[in-house]
């Protein structure tokens, strides 16, 4: 897999990150050689075989369906950088 | 050219569990912004989603009442997306093996015989939060109390044709999941969404033209609305040599217009995984016989049994069991009064007059069982006659009041003391002398009239017969 | 003895026997970590008055009787990146420096409920990504036995306060040996349950799959005494399991008699220092006399275990990472005019170089068009590597090998070049990929004085059967004894 500025871009992009130049360079060539040995991966035959999920096999874990939480919007909101009217504040999402 | 319309569904419904899908916060409508919301529907760091049992099994019923395989080891994806929204940056969803696929549901076709729509898939997934913007601080605000609220998305094939055909899906589609107790179903409230997905070809034309998908349909009158909107539209762009282009439209109802959604993202990569925090759900016959088992009443059923159990006609039924709100008040008003015949005649005449003059929707209508027996009952008894009766069960409707006070305050009910009657059908006798010896003389049309004095001055409320019998008796003599 | 040079069971039978108070223990603690903390830089906070109020609280509820646990009273110190209540969790990165959880996680509530002291919260490497604790945004923590080197990573902080007596027991978490690899960097043992056996609620995710909580501690003992407390099936965290009760007393008596040990042929391969290799077969030969029977086998699927790893730790993380975005928690960017700056720049200043090129590296594999070839393929040879241990275990009890290549490195030394890093993991992550328990502890040192550690390998939920080895080998010899301060 050959990674070039574009895809790193592109990569920046999908993760809300911005790069300085710089680090999209050195993060170009490290990702390159991240994924020249990750895909050494491609020897191994996998012909067959079933991609696995969950270490073990545990199945159907689920709740009642029972109300066990009380109002507390001042907690929840108590690490917001920004809250208004008991609300989480962003910038203005429209334009 | 002719033009063929080809449209598919996505409904998304919310499911009227008492929960969260993902954590123990109430689904309860409306309360003040972020007090339905704890750690885990907030996204905090390093909590982890617990699976409500009920969205399952209402998954399953769902699936059960639209001819779907039921899917025997399903699982959750994430889909990856930013915005204020979703807290997580990711909504948890179900995109490799959803809980149900392959079913359908009937419509009546364009020429008049069944069709089939095919469903695709149905899954489980969790809603998002509520945006709100703040005009005067330029700021937006967000409220999760809705986020985390479970919906089933529903998935139909692009197997429409025309405008009633989905209209009919969707009144079909909706009475199930109303029936299934899966639902309530209240459009204003967002309960149940339909984003329609629509092209159009030449008629004949094997491929599908290039697709739009509307949104913000909030009713099926705006749904009839936007699709002749947007087809037509479509046609036109097509005819005038132009091209569709694929994208998410807006549909405003107000103004009777689609416009183009700026889309969330340039690049919509959802990057969907398998959610590594939940473990999957293996779904057993056994379990698929107990929800059998307890399903509830199913629209066609309930009408099989009205017309065979309680002798009540087709047309009877069908308009009965077309709002779980009228299925609801016909059972137990029939049960409290005795006579499924009057229960229906009460409601599918009186009743829905009462709400179509008002404007109420079904849903929303206050009128108890136990009220409108009463007034079928006294009308069934002959305590009030048909007429009061129409008159009181208004003032039910209009100002909830308990019929049977009613009528006593108001002295609406019949005379049924006989002894009653005597007095004041003297008095009557003695102020038409003309018209009493005009009778006696043998013509006997008169007796009409004397009848029409005497009811005036009971005020009506005396039965007619037994007030003739009385005159008869009186004057016969 | 001086309390510093207890072990943790020693610790809480002096205190049971009332010969050490609560709070004396934790005075002693919490002096020790301000004498020698400012040079190690092992505690991102430390709970200094919140320590000393419950000291008082807990020797209250051990004399009424509340408090019966064998670690009733003794302090602990818990990494960064599981919450507590009211006390800052940072997971070492900016973008959560002022984050104070609103409820503690489950294992903190288990600390809790046992009668253990918090003493604070420990530096790691940012979200756990890393092995040198270098990529801390609070800076870097100091090897006790060298402070010019690093003290392994993630969970560095935790094993480098076990190994300066800054803490008799902690908390750390393992995604691809983070635990394991700094306990063998400070010569302390640590223990990576089962995959399921300790619950994850309240752990900021790294890789949701992989990651586990366990202890670090002096010896293995400790370590069985502190998992006993923190193990069992959690209704908060649906992927952890029900499984039979462990048996503290079992795992904590010591026997490797009769057991059967395989040494995977591929864990001594090309990458192995001479020491590290020489210190294990000599260690394998030591449980040879203690009774069991080792012989090697192939396991050819260890070339495969990090390139798999990181597809799927990466992905993983990219999708856990994107919750902080400036809006509900954390730090928010100060220059950001719209939505979209709000995510760009306050992820682009709170995050570091390293947990940014992994979120890179997880968009990748899961980006339409090369999540088939990536993310599936990583599902893939998980199954593989989940078989390959199945079949190991057909024939052995457990399986014993280097934790690291190397012993400690100098600072600095792999933080230019990633893939270095990812490298010294070969040995680790492929227990996390199966999900199988391991536990490291020390077993001799380098011609530069350096700890060198190995691990047990065991069958799912058999952690009894690794600690009582761990326990065993440590009766027979002294490297667990070894502190920085003798030398």
């Amino acid at each position: 897999m050959q990674i070039d500025k574009t895809l790193v871009m592109y990569l920046e992009k999908l993760g809300r990150i911005e790069l300085s130049e710089e680090q999209r360079a050195a993060c170009e060539k490290d990702l390159q050689s991240i994924l020249d040995y990750i895909d050494t991966l491609n020897e191994l035959d996998t012909e067959g075989v079933e991609p696995a999920s969950h270490s073990f096999p545990v199945a159907n874990v689920v709740r009642e369906d029972v109300v066990t939480n009380t109002a507390r919007a001042d907690v929840i909101l108590a690490n917001a950088p920004d809250s208004r009217e008991g609300c989480f504040a962003v910038p203005k999402t429209v334009e | 050219m002719e033009w063929e319309i080809v449209m598919g569904l996505e409904v998304h419904t919310e499911l009227a569990t008492k929960t969260k899908i993902f954590c123990g916060c109430s689904t309860e409508f409306g309360g003040e912004p972020n007090t339905h919301v704890c750690e885990i529907c907030s996204g905090q760091p390093g909590t982890l989603p617990l699976l409500n049992r009920r969205v399952v099994e209402f998954a399953v019923r769902t699936g059960l009442a639209t001819n779907c395989e039921i899917t025997r080891k399903t699982k959750f994806d994430r889909k990856n997306y930013f915005y204020p929204d979703l807290p997580k940056a990711y909504q948890i969803s179900q995109l490799y093996l959803p809980i149900c696929r392959n079913g359908c549901i009937e419509v009546k076709g364009q020429d008049g015989n069944p069709k089939k729509i095919g469903i695709h898939e149905i899954h489980m997934e969790e809603d998002a939060g509520k945006l709100v913007h703040d005009e005067f601080a330029d700021c937006t605000l967000v409220d999760y109390n809705r986020c985390g609220v479970p919906l089933l998305e529903i998935v139909s094939e692009p197997d429409f044709r025309s405008a009633d055909e989905v209209v009919e899906y969707l009144e079909k589609l909706r009475a199930i999941l109303q029936f299934t107790g899966v639902s309530d179903c209240k459009m204003q409230e967002g309960s149940l969404r339909a984003d329609v997905n629509l092209s159009v070809r030449p008629k004949g034309q094997a491929e599908f033209g290039t697709r739009t998908e509307m949104k913000n349909l909030n009713s099926f009158h705006a749904i009839a609305r936007a699709i002749e909107y947007e087809s037509r539209r479509q046609i036109d762009l097509l005819e005038d040599g132009e091209t569709v282009v694929q994208e998410t439209r807006r549909w405003d109802d107000n103004k009777g217009i689609s416009y183009a959604m700026r889309s969330k993202e340039d690049a919509q990569d959802y990057k969907y995984f398998p959610e590594p925090d939940l473990p999957p759900i293996e779904i057993s016959d056994a379990y698929i016989e107990k929800v059998k088992a307890e399903m509830p009443e199913l629209p066609e059923a309930k009408k099989r049994r009205y017309q065979e159990a309680l002798g009540l006609s087709e047309y009877d039924t069908s308009i009965l069991t077309s709002d779980l709100a009228f299925v609801r008040l016909f059972e137990a008003t029939e049960k409290l009064c005795q006579s499924p015949k009057d229960a229906a005649n009460w409601i599918m005449g009186e009743v829905m007059k009462l709400l179509n003059d008002s404007g109420t929707l079904p849903e929303d209508m206050t009128l108890s069982p136990e009220k409108l027996a009463a007034v079928i009952n006294m009308v069934k008894s002959g305590k009030i006659n048909r007429g009061t009766g129409k008159k009181v069960l208004e003032k039910v409707f209009s100002e909830d009041v308990d019929p049977e006070t009613y009528v006593k305050e108001n002295n609406l009910a019949q005379i049924t003391d006989l002894s009653a009657l005597r007095p004041v059908l003297e008095e009557v006798i003695a102020a038409n002398e003309k018209s009493v010896s005009e009778y006696k003389g043998g013509k006997t049309q008169a007796m009409g009239y004397i009848m029409g004095q005497a009811m005036r001055a009971l005020k009506g409320k005396a039965p007619a017969q037994e007030v003739q019998k009385l005159l008869h008796e009186m004057l016969d003599n | 003895m001086e309390i510093l040079d207890m072990s943790a069971l020693a610790l809480g039978s002096a205190i049971r026997e009332k010969q050490i108070g609560v709070r004396e223990a934790a005075q002693a603690y919490l002096d020790a970590i301000e004498a020698q903390d400012g040079a190690l830089h092992c505690y991102n906070t430390v709970c200094r008055d919140e320590a000393l109020q419950r000291a008082d609280e807990v020797q209250k509820g051990i004399d009424d009787g509340t408090y019966t646990s064998p670690l009733a009273g003794v302090p602990v110190g818990i990494k960064d990146n599981i919450c507590t209540k009211g006390v800052k969790t940072t997971c070492s990165s900016k973008i959560l420096s002022n984050f104070v959880p609103t409820y503690d996680a489950t294992v903190v509530q288990k600390l809790h409920a046992a009668g253990l002291v918090t003493l604070g919260k420990l530096n790691m490497d940012e979200f756990a990504m890393g092995s040198t604790t270098e990529t801390s945004y609070t800076g870097v923590t100091h090897n006790p036995w060298d402070l010019d080197r690093v003290p392994g990573g993630s969970s560095g902080g935790a094993a480098a306060a076990v190994a300066a007596r800054l803490a008799p027991v902690t908390l750390g978490s393992d995604t691809g040996g983070s635990i394991r690899q700094p306990a063998s960097f400070c010569g302390v043992s640590g223990l990576k349950p089962t995959y399921g056996a300790v619950s994850r609620y309240g752990l900021v995710a790294y890789a949701s799959s992989l990651d586990q909580i366990g202890p670090l501690a002096h010896d293995a003992a400790d370590c069985a005494a502190l998992f006993a407390e923190i193990e069992g099936k959690d209704p908060m965290d649906g992927t952890s399991m029900e499984n039979p009760k462990f048996d503290f007393a079992a795992a904590a008596a010591g026997s490797l008699a009769g057991k059967k040990i395989g040494l995977p042929a591929d864990y001594f391969g090309e990458g192995l220092a001479p020491e590290v290799r020489a210190a294990v077969e000599a260690a394998a030969k030591t449980c040879e006399t203690l009774g069991a029977t080792v012989e090697t086998f192939p396991m050819p699927i260890v070339k495969y275990a990090v390139p798999a790893y990181y597809i799927i730790a990466c992905a993983e993380a990219c999708s856990n990472l994107s919750r902080y975005d400036g809006i509900k928690y954390g730090y928010r960017s100060p220059n950001a005019e719209n939505l979209m700056e709000t995510y760009v720049k306050t992820r682009s200043e709170g995050f570091g170089m390293e947990v940014k090129r992994r979120i890179m590296l997880g968009n990748f594999v899961l980006s339409s068009g090369y999540y088939d070839a990536y993310y599936n393929k990583a599902l893939k040879a998980k199954k593989l590597i989940q078989q390959s241990f199945f079949d190991a275990f057909e024939k052995y009890d457990m399986l014993l090998g280097p934790v690291a290549p190397t012993t400690a490195l100098k600072l600095g030394e792999n933080l230019s070049d990633p893939l270095k890093m990812y490298l010294g993991d070969i040995y680790t992550v492929m227990i996390n990929i199966a999900g199988v328990p391991s536990m490291a502890l020390p077993c001799g040192f380098d011609g530069a004085g350096l700890p060198i550690g190995m691990q047990f390998i065991g069958k799912p939920f058999c952690e009894a059967e690794i600690l009582s080895a761990a326990a065993a080998f440590q009766q027979a010899t002294d490297f667990h004894k070894q502190s920085p301060q003798q030398r």
